[in-house]
């Protein structure tokens, strides 16, 4: 048990952790709830860029359910989808709208070419910004997408 | 820990005969630990004013903990006899908003027109935190306090004394948009709260056939408590914040049948006055 602490103590944040698992914050949570009754693609990321959840919009566009792909790092669906330019160059993570959005905190838009785990190739925008919760925590970032000329 | 619950309806005080025994008197629990001169309070509703009139005399400090600002979670604290003792040390913890500390919050209370005394009016020695997102300590406690589904800014708290956990839960709805309540832990608001303590007082507003009507009020249905009760583990699950329009009667009603069911954990619906002590299911 903790001791008695004096006055002015009262706010320190102790690393005392209960055994419990990773929940999502519940801004996310209720993010994907709402996702999921939307008919725009949406494709949620944590803080540090893992793919968290996406819709099942976004699973027509990207060609595959979220309950096969799972979570997976940046690194991973950043490169699997195979980003590409105009010029069907490939394109850097980095220059991801949604890697943009976690690194600035602010939004960020592209086109690109990605190829779908169904093996289609489809042109898309896709608008992402940073997600803010309260006492500006930072919560990760959201994408919307596009598929141009659909 | 031990608890006393002074408040255990929703939404509105409802006092009179036919409300007696679960009582009528809005959110407001008492938590004791091993410190005799410190009182945790979790919610400052309507029954927080006999709670005050109960505190013993000798007292170094209490720590008044606001799950969220909704009329009814703040309606007894000018009430509170403890913020009206010369040089009592007061903490109130409660979540600010994306604009606005708890202090300017509770201040549109707490001020004229609605209140005829303010904030720096108090004689206690008053504090007040914007409860952080997290861990902090009281004294003789760990607490946990996270963002949970209620509208507006709302938290829940997770207090530990080493002897036992007990998790606060009054206004939430976790089901919220769901389609498939309770679901995976990561994605159902309150689970890292509620998972495994001794003792869970969760929402438990509706019948299943007041809820479809009342989605998105930030409420849950007795069902769902149970639900969620069931997914975190809990030992005991005390159904809290009664609907208004639930009487003796309706309660005895539903909770007679419950009661009698095999749940995995104990069932008990919330009574003004009732003690309970939270003790850990686990071996020492």
């Amino acid at each position: 048990m903790a001791e008695l602490l004096p006055r002015g103590q009262a706010v320190g944040v102790t690393d005392s952790s209960p055994a419990v698992g990773h929940q999502h914050e519940v801004e996310v949570i209720l993010f994907k709830q709402v996702a999921s009754y939307l008919a725009t693609p949406i494709f949620v990321v944590d803080p540090d860029g893992s793919l968290a959840y996406y819709n099942e919009p976004a699973e027509r566009l990207l060609g595959c359910r979220y309950d096969e792909t799972g979570a997976m790092p940046m690194s991973e669906w950043s490169t699997i989808f195979v980003p590409r330019d105009e010029q069907g160059a490939p394109l850097p993570t980095e220059a991801l709208p949604l890697a943009l959005a976690l690194e600035r905190h602010e939004p960020a838009h592209g086109d690109m070419w990605i190829t779908g785990l169904d093996g289609a190739y489809r042109h898309i925008s896709v608008t992402a910004f940073p997600l803010v919760g309260q006492g500006d925590r930072d919560l990760g970032a959201v994408a919307i997408f596009w598929e141009s000329g659909a | 820990m031990k608890l006393r619950i002074w408040g255990t309806r929703g939404s509105l005080p409802t006092p009179g005969r036919a409300t007696n025994r679960y009582g009528g008197n809005t959110s407001c629990v008492e938590v004791r630990g091993a410190d005799r001169g410190h009182v945790v309070v979790l919610d400052a509703g309507s029954g927080i004013r006999a709670l005050g009139r109960a505190l013993p005399a000798k007292l170094h400090r209490v720590d008044v903990l606001l799950t969220h600002l909704h009329m009814d979670h703040i309606i007894g604290l000018g009430f509170f006899e403890a913020l009206f003792r010369p040089g009592l040390e007061v903490h109130i913890w409660g979540p600010s908003s994306t604009t606005m500390p708890l202090r300017d919050r509770l201040a549109r209370y707490l001020s004229p027109p609605l209140f005829p005394v303010s904030l720096r009016e108090l004689p206690c020695d008053l504090e007040l935190h914007d409860v952080p997102l997290g861990h902090f300590a009281l004294p003789g406690m760990h607490v946990l306090a996270a963002l949970v589904t209620h509208p507006g800014p709302t938290v829940g708290y997770r207090l530990d004394d080493g002897r036992g956990t007990l998790a606060y839960l009054s206004d939430h709805e976790p089901a919220l948009g769901s389609r498939l309540f309770p679901e995976a832990p990561e994605w159902t608001s309150g689970f890292d709260l509620a998972a495994g303590v001794d003792v869970l007082i969760h929402d438990a507003q509706y019948t299943d056939a007041e809820y479809p009507d009342h989605v998105g009020w930030g409420h849950s249905s007795i069902t769902q408590a149970i639900e969620f009760a069931q997914a975190t583990g809990v030992g005991t699950l005390v159904a809290f914040h009664h609907d208004p329009s639930h009487d003796d009667a309706t309660l005895d009603a539903i909770y007679d049948d419950l009661t009698s069911r095999v749940l995995g954990f104990e069932l008990v619906a919330a009574r003004e006055g009732a003690r309970i002590e939270v003790t850990s299911r686990l071996p020492a």
